[in-house]
């Protein structure tokens, strides 16, 4: 094969750097094959990285400066049941509770390309209604942890004072993402149910509004890590 | 082609990576459960997450399927947070070595706000 031919492969497909050349020097579009919609989801999720990234690294560096001991998440966090205490037990399940939605997300969008009118918007309520579990889970855990652990944005009895303000910060904003992402979900499922996008025979709504689902998983896996693991 | 605006993958793609997402979120979680300290706790915290990340990425959000001007666009720009995390590691060690050079120690006490 020659060159010249691997060459105009790669641009017809987009593949490689020099696809990637090619896209960007057409002189047309540059996303080919990704509707507007799409993209502008993309860049939108591309400015909360963003700010989410800037509140971990806010993080990073008061946890690294203070002169007091950070409190221990894995016990600040534990849970009793039945008189044996599981470190985090409650952020696991939110965590499982939020993968499982976004698997079913992923498979909203998938019967939406199959356009499986019921399915999708089945599965994009059940989605809906993990994130709603999810929020619940987290009211309980701001409930304890304010009410019975005495946290507080600017003190709380097990060490440094930042803890507080960090916590409500961050987990405040992803939650009010969670909360905004299941009112969106529920909106793009009745739409589907009502069979707008048949009519329209056009489903991108469904795969963006996934992306965005995603991207709210995708912040709570930095989050657990980061805040509740390190 | 498989580069179509309609991607169609079997149900069992996305079960398969939901299954690994869900393998992963436990081994992090048994992390914590058996308190495994010191460099070996920080390298399988950073390890699963990425891997979880990456999956989420590129399978549940299709990335692996878009064409390179949208995954470079999108997938590159986050970059620059890594120089912000490095200007913020100096500023924070400056910070934490002029609060240990210059501050007394005192007992932190806690206060009741309520």
């Amino acid at each position: 094969m020659s060159d010249r031919v691997q060459i105009s492969e790669a641009v017809a497909s987009g593949e490689g750097l020099q696809g990637m050349v090619a896209d960007w020097s057409s002189d047309k579009d540059t996303f080919k094959n990704v509707p507007w919609g799409k993209a502008m989801m993309w860049v939108f999720l591309l400015s909360d990285t963003f700010i989410f990234g800037s509140f971990l690294i806010g993080y990073m560096s008061v946890r690294m400066s203070t002169v007091v001991p950070w409190p221990n998440p894995s016990e600040v966090f534990a849970l009793n049941i039945g008189g044996t205490d599981f470190p985090l037990i409650l952020i696991a399940i939110m965590t499982f509770i939020l993968i499982s939605s976004s698997g079913t997300m992923a498979m909203a969008v998938n019967y939406g390309y199959q356009r499986n009118r019921k399915r999708t918007a089945m599965l994009m309520f059940i989605t809906a209604a993990f994130g709603l579990s999810f929020v619940g889970l987290q009211a309980f855990e701001w409930t304890k942890l304010i009410v019975e652990e005495g946290v507080r944005p600017w003190s709380n009895p097990m060490g440094a004072p930042q803890f507080g303000s960090i916590f409500f910060m961050i987990t405040g904003f992803h939650g009010l993402h969670v909360s905004i992402g299941v009112i969106y979900l529920t909106i793009i499922g009745r739409k589907v149910l009502r069979g707008d996008y048949d009519r329209r025979d056009d489903y991108q709504s469904v795969e963006i509004a996934g992306l965005y689902w995603h991207f709210v998983d995708l912040v709570w896996v930095f989050i657990f890590a980061f805040f509740y693991l390190w | 082609m498989e580069k179509t605006v309609h991607q169609t993958h079997p149900i069992s793609t996305y079960l398969s990576i939901w299954l690994l997402l869900f393998v992963l979120s436990t081994f992090s979680y048994l992390v914590d459960f058996f308190q495994i300290e010191g460099n070996m706790r920080w390298f399988l915290i950073l390890l699963f997450m990425f891997l979880k990340a990456g999956l989420i990425i590129s399978v549940f959000m299709h990335m692996k399927w878009e064409r390179m001007a949208i995954r470079g666009a999108i997938l590159l720009p986050p970059l620059a947070l890594l120089v912000f995390v490095a200007l913020m590691v100096i500023e924070s060690n400056y910070v934490s070595d002029t609060h240990a050079s210059v501050f007394v120690p005192v007992t932190f006490v806690v206060e009741s706000h309520n």
